[in-house]
C-alpha cells in the first residue's frame, strides 16, 4: 500500500514537472510556465528523466522512426521529381519529422486530421498513400480524393483557413454525442491570422474537442517569427482565449506525442481544447518556388541539424540496444523502394487519358446547364482542334 | 394559410426544416435570445434550445468557417451574416472554401450550407447595411445563389436551400420583410432552386429583375400598360445561380424586347451577365438592344440620397420607352 501511494506521488510530482503548470491564484486561471519548453529526448538520445517517457511499447518506437526514414525519403524524392518537371511546385517537410509523425500517432482512430500543406507525413500515418500524395503535388485533383475510412481532410492552402473547420467539425460531433476528436495543422505564420483568433475564440467558447497543433517552425516563407508577434511564445496566446497552451520541443518525438496525448484524451473527456507550439525547423525551402539562401545562413541551417528529430531517435534505439547499423540501412532501402514504387505508379496514373469533364464534374452534386454548355463547348472547339491539326499535317 | 411578411416566411422556413430534420442548426450573431436584429429567428431559440440556435462571438468568418465544418461533418448549418455589408469578412471562407471543398475533393465531402444575409437598400441604414453583393458570389463558381422577393417564395427556396447538398448564398431583400403580406402555406414545401417565376404575363417586352427590384419592376409594368399601352412580362429570377434559361429564352422569343433591373452597381453585375447571354443566344429575335437599369457606380447614399440612388418604376419606364421606340 506505502509502495503503491508513493509511486502514485512520485507520478503526480511527474506530472506537475511535466507541464511546469502553474496557477494563478487571483485569476483562477491554469497557465503554463513557457519560457522553457518540454523535452523528453535530449538531442543526444538520452532521457531528461526516465519517468516522464511516454507509454510506447519499443516495436511502437521503431515503427515510428520507420515513419521518420519513409518521409524523410519520400520529400527527397518529391524534392527531385520536382526539380526534373515530373511534380509540381512542392512544400518540403524535411526536418519536421517529429513533429508530424508524433502527434499523429496520438489520435484515435475515429479522430480527424485536417493538414495545411506541408503534412504529408501527418496525412500518410492516418492512411493517405504516397502515391495520392504525388498525385496531388503533380497537378492530378485525384490526389485529394481522400478514400474512405482515411479520417483526414484536403489540404488548405489559404493560411490558418482550416482552423475554423476542425473546430466545426469537431463541435459537431460533440452536438451530436460522437466521440471524434479533431486535429488541425498550421505554421508560425499561421498565428496572425485572423482566422487564428476567430478558430480558438470559438473553441474556447463552445469547448470543442480540438487540438491546434502549431509546427513553428521558425519562418513563413522569409519572415521570421519575431515579425509574427512581440509575444514570447506562441503557445501563450492560448491564455486570452481561456485555452492550455504548452510549447514542446518539436523535433523529439516522446515530447510530442506525450504533450498531444495528453491533449487529445482531455478532448475525449470532455476538456476542450488545447494549443501545442512544437518548435521545430524546416531544412529546406518553403516551396519548391522559394530560395531559403536569401533569409537563413547556412550556419543557422547547420546548428537545426545537430537537433535533427531522425538522429535523436536513432541514437536513443541504438542505446536501447533496439537498432543498429544493419537496421538503419535495411531501413533507408525499404524505404527507397516503397517510394519509388509509389512513384512508378503514379507515373502511370498520370500518363493516363483524362476527360475534360473532369474539370466540370465536382462543381455541384449535379451539373447545372451552363456547366454542360461550357463543357460541350470546350469538347467541341478540342474536336475541331484536332481535325485542324490533322489537316495541317495531312498537308504537310 | 397564414398572411405572412417576408421576414416571417423566413421565420416559418427555418421552424419548418428544423422541424422536419434535427441536423439543420443555426448560428449567427445575435440570433437567439434576441431572435435576429429583424427578428427573423424569433421564438427558435425557445423551440429549439441553444444546441441548434447558436449565438456565436461576433465574428463572421468564424461563423462561416466553423458552419463549413459542421456542414462537413453532415451537419444541415444554417448561418446568418446581420448584414450584407458584413459578409466580406466571411468572403475567405466562402470563396476559398466552401464553394471549392466538392470540387477540391472530387465529391468525397461537400457542404451542405445556407448563408443567410438580409440586403439591399430602402430602409435609410447606416453604411454598409445596404449593399447588394449578389454578383460577387453568382461569379464564384461551386456557389448557388437565391433571391426572393415575396413571402411564398421566401418560405420555399429557404427549405429547398437547407435541404441543398451544396453551398447556397441566400439574399433576403431587407426592404421587403414587411413591405407586404401574402398567403403562405402552413407545413412543409419546396420551390425549386433554379426555376424563375413569370409574375407577370405579357407579350411587347421582357422585365428581368430579382429580390427588392421585382415589385418596382411590376409598378413599372402597370405604369407601360396604363400609360403606353404596351405590354410588359416580367420574370422573377429567384435564382440567380443556377439560372433558370428556359423561362428566360421563351419570354424573348415571344417579346423581342427586354429590360433587366439590378440594384446594385452597373459595371459587371448580373445584369451584365444576363445582357451577355441574351445578345449570345438571342440576337435574332431581338428588336432592340437589351436595355439595364442599374445604380450607379458609386457607394449606396447614406438615408438622405438613397431615393435618387434606388432604380425606381420611373426609371425602369425610361428604359422600357427606350427599348419600345428604337
Amino acid at each position: 500500500m506505502a509502495k503503491a501511494r508513493s509511486k502514485a506521488k512520485a507520478k503526480a510530482e511527474v506530472e506537475v514537472e511535466l507541464f511546469r503548470k502553474h496557477k494563478d491564484e487571483k485569476k483562477g486561471l491554469w497557465t503554463w510556465q513557457l519560457k522553457e519548453f518540454f523535452q523528453i529526448l535530449r538531442e543526444d538520445g538520452t532521457l531528461v528523466d526516465e519517468r516522464l517517457k511516454p507509454p510506447l511499447r519499443d516495436e511502437e518506437l521503431i515503427e515510428l522512426y520507420r515513419w521518420m526514414i519513409r518521409a524523410r525519403t519520400y520529400d527527397e524524392r518529391a524534392l527531385a521529381l520536382q526539380r526534373q518537371g515530373r511534380i509540381g511546385t512542392y512544400a518540403p517537410l524535411s526536418g519536421q519529422e517529429a513533429a508530424q509523425a508524433g502527434s499523429a500517432y496520438a489520435l484515435e482512430p475515429q479522430d480527424w486530421l485536417f493538414p495545411s500543406y506541408r503534412e504529408h507525413l501527418a496525412m500518410a500515418m492516418r492512411g493517405l498513400s504516397w502515391v495520392q500524395l504525388l498525385m496531388y503535388w503533380g497537378g492530378l485533383e485525384d490526389g485529394m480524393r481522400i478514400p474512405e475510412g482515411v479520417n483526414v481532410f484536403t489540404v488548405s492552402i489559404p493560411i490558418a483557413t482550416q482552423l475554423l473547420h476542425a473546430v466545426g467539425y469537431a463541435w459537431a460531433a460533440k452536438m451530436r454525442g460522437d466521440d471524434v476528436a479533431t486535429i488541425v495543422y498550421f505554421g508560425d505564420g499561421g498565428t496572425s491570422e485572423g482566422d487564428f483568433h476567430e478558430a480558438l475564440n470559438f473553441a474556447g467558447v463552445f469547448q470543442t474537442p480540438t487540438i491546434f497543433f502549431c509546427q513553428n517552425n521558425q519562418y513563413a516563407i522569409s519572415v521570421p517569427r519575431t515579425r509574427q508577434t512581440r509575444a514570447e511564445t506562441l503557445a501563450q496566446k492560448a491564455i486570452a482565449y481561456g485555452l492550455e497552451g504548452v510549447q514542446v520541443d518539436g523535433n523529439d518525438i516522446m515530447a510530442v506525442y506525450k504533450v498531444t496525448r495528453w491533449a487529445v484524451e482531455k478532448a475525449h473527456a470532455g476538456g476542450g481544447p488545447t494549443l501545442i507550439e512544437a518548435i521545430t525547423y524546416r531544412y529546406g525551402h518553403h516551396t519548391t518556388a522559394d530560395d531559403w539562401t536569401r533569409y537563413r545562413s547556412k550556419e543557422e541551417v547547420e546548428e537545426w541539424k545537430q537537433r535533427d528529430p531522425l538522429k535523436r531517435l536513432r541514437l536513443y534505439l541504438e542505446g536501447q540496444g533496439l537498432w543498429d547499423e544493419a537496421q538503419e540501412q535495411r531501413a533507408w532501402e525499404e524505404a527507397k523502394a516503397e517510394v519509388a514504387e509509389a512513384v512508378q505508379e503514379y507515373e502511370r496514373i498520370r500518363a493516363q487519358e483524362r476527360d475534360v469533364e473532369e474539370i466540370f464534374k465536382y462543381m455541384y452534386a449535379e451539373m447545372p446547364w451552363h456547366l454542360r454548355e461550357e463543357l460541350e463547348d470546350l469538347r467541341q472547339y478540342l474536336r475541331e482542334r484536332a481535325r485542324e491539326r490533322e489537316l495541317e499535317e495531312g498537308e504537310a | 394559410m397564414a398572411q405572412l411578411t417576408l421576414v416571417q416566411a423566413v421565420n416559418d422556413g427555418l421552424r419548418t426544416a428544423m422541424r422536419a430534420d434535427d441536423r439543420v442548426v443555426l448560428l449567427g450573431e445575435d440570433i437567439g435570445v434576441d431572435g435576429g436584429v429583424f427578428r427573423a429567428t424569433e421564438g427558435l431559440l425557445q423551440e429549439f434550445g441553444p444546441d441548434r440556435v447558436i449565438d456565436t462571438p461576433l465574428a463572421e468568418s468564424g461563423i462561416v468557417g466553423t458552419a463549413i465544418g459542421m456542414a462537413v461533418y453532415g451537419l444541415r448549418p444554417v448561418a446568418e451574416i446581420q448584414f450584407d455589408g458584413f459578409l466580406p469578412p466571411a468572403f475567405d471562407q466562402i470563396v476559398s472554401h466552401a464553394a471549392r471543398i466538392r470540387w477540391r475533393s472530387r465529391g468525397r465531402f461537400h457542404v451542405p450550407l445556407v448563408i443567410r444575409a438580409p440586403y439591399g437598400g430602402g430602409i435609410r441604414a447606416l453604411e454598409h447595411h445596404s449593399e447588394s453583393p449578389e454578383a460577387y458570389y453568382a461569379h464564384t463558381p461551386g456557389l448557388k445563389v437565391v433571391i426572393p422577393s415575396n413571402p411564398y417564395d421566401t418560405k420555399g427556396l429557404l427549405i429547398a436551400s437547407i435541404r441543398d447538398p451544396d453551398p447556397v448564398i441566400f439574399f433576403e431583400p431587407k426592404r421587403l420583410y414587411r413591405a407586404f403580406r401574402e398567403e403562405v402555406p402552413e407545413g412543409d414545401y419546396e420551390v425549386p432552386l433554379g426555376k424563375a417565376r413569370v409574375a407577370r404575363d405579357g407579350s411587347d417586352l421582357t422585365l428581368i429583375a430579382w429580390g427588392s427590384m421585382v415589385p418596382v419592376a411590376l409598378q413599372a409594368a402597370e405604369e407601360a400598360e396604363e400609360r403606353d399601352g404596351v405590354s410588359v412580362e416580367v420574370i422573377d429570377l429567384r435564382t440567380l445561380v443556377p439560372l433558370d434559361w428556359g423561362t428566360i429564352a421563351q419570354s424573348v422569343e415571344k417579346t423581342g424586347r427586354v429590360v433587366v433591373v439590378q440594384e446594385a452597381p452597373r459595371t459587371g453585375g448580373f445584369a451584365s451577365e444576363l445582357i451577355a447571354l441574351i445578345n449570345d443566344k438571342l440576337l435574332l429575335y431581338l428588336e432592340a438592344p437589351v436595355q439595364r437599369v442599374t445604380a450607379p457606380d458609386t457607394v449606396i447614399p447614406l438615408g438622405r440620397m438613397e431615393d435618387y440612388y434606388l432604380p425606381d418604376a420611373g426609371r425602369v419606364l425610361r428604359a422600357i420607352r427606350k427599348a419600345v421606340t428604337f
